[in-house]
């Protein structure tokens, strides 16, 4: 595949979504982590939602 | 489950450590064979290789008008029908619109420069999508600022209906005024003018980043959820220390 005199561009755009995307992705993930980590420290510490469920429980 | 069941958010919750390996599994699969695809198709006869930039520009540009089109549904639910994951929705759509309206932006330009010799010129597609990106970070901004989230989700939803109407202006901007850009050739009435050989991989590359925008915004769902939990656990403990305080202090028991 020959990508021709504007390869530079085309490259680019691509690794630009993929850079984006993948920073998006790891943020979302790494905000769940920490969101569960601060929920089990309070549950641990003693402190527990008036309905009794955790979060992922249906 | 019914819809109304959806409204309990550990229902939601529950729901979506069903939903999301298998959204996350469907939207590889789909970007993997767009991408595939996009590369195997010809070049174009006037554009050459990067009528490949269309492949990624196009699903940005389109996913850009439709987070804040689900913004503006999710702000209806906020104001008219209350409903508890409105806000939830609506804010943890706006930085994933913002990324998509952002890469719009920067695909579009490293396409413009080999195609109409500029990176950027103010004409009225690329001035209004660049107007939607200021109006993302304005929002995520106000949700900042406000510290009560019931508050700050009415603000911002009133803010999300006005903003809708940048919506139809994008779109019809090519129509209404002299651009660089071209008239719309897949979404017009007559069907689309794109030949088949670039149609394919660019509604393949679409339906992927749709795939991947609900992989996301679901995913953010959960944590802001959860985030909304962690706060309110937190203010009970603070509510629990500051009693055991007063009961503790020798000025609050009776003389």
């Amino acid at each position: 595949m020959s990508l021709g005199p504007y390869a530079s561009f085309i490259v680019t755009s691509y690794l630009a979504t993929a850079l984006v995307v993948a920073l998006l992705t790891a943020w979302i993930a790494i905000d769940y982590l920490n969101q569960k980590r601060r929920q089990r420290e309070l549950e641990d510490s003693g402190v527990v939602r008036r309905s009794g469920r955790s979060a992922t429980e249906p | 489950m019914t819809l109304i069941d959806l409204a309990n958010p550990s229902s939601f919750l529950s729901l979506t450590a069903r939903l999301l390996p298998v959204l996350a599994a469907a939207t590889t699969i789909l970007l993997l064979v767009g991408l595939y695809l996009s590369a195997a198709a010809p070049d174009d006869y006037q554009q050459g290789a990067t009528v490949k930039i269309m492949f990624i520009h196009v699903p940005n540009a389109w996913l850009s008008m439709f987070v804040w089109a689900v913004m503006t549904t999710a702000a209806l639910g906020t104001l008219v029908w209350r409903h508890p994951l409105a806000d939830v929705a609506a804010k943890t759509a706006a930085p994933i619109g913002a990324s998509f309206t952002f890469l719009a932006l920067v695909t579009g330009s490293l396409w413009g420069r080999p195609m109409w010799g500029t990176y950027w010129e103010w004409d009225a597609r690329m001035t209004s999508v660049l107007i939607l990106l200021l109006m993302y970070l304005g929002l995520m901004t106000l949700w900042r600022a406000v510290e009560d989230p019931s508050r700050a989700a009415r603000a911002v939803a009133v803010l999300t209906l006005v903003g809708a109407i940048n919506l139809p202006i994008i779109k019809f901007s090519v129509d209404w005024w002299n651009t660089l850009h071209q008239p719309a050739s897949v979404l017009r009435m007559g069907g689309p003018t794109l030949d088949r050989t670039f149609l394919i991989p660019l509604l393949v590359m679409a339906s992927g980043f749709t795939l991947l925008f609900v992989t996301l915004h679901v995913a953010a769902m959960r944590n802001e959820i959860l985030r909304r939990r962690v706060r309110a656990l937190q203010m009970m403990q603070a509510r629990a220390s500051s009693s055991d305080v007063s009961a503790a202090s020798p000025a609050s028991q009776p003389a």
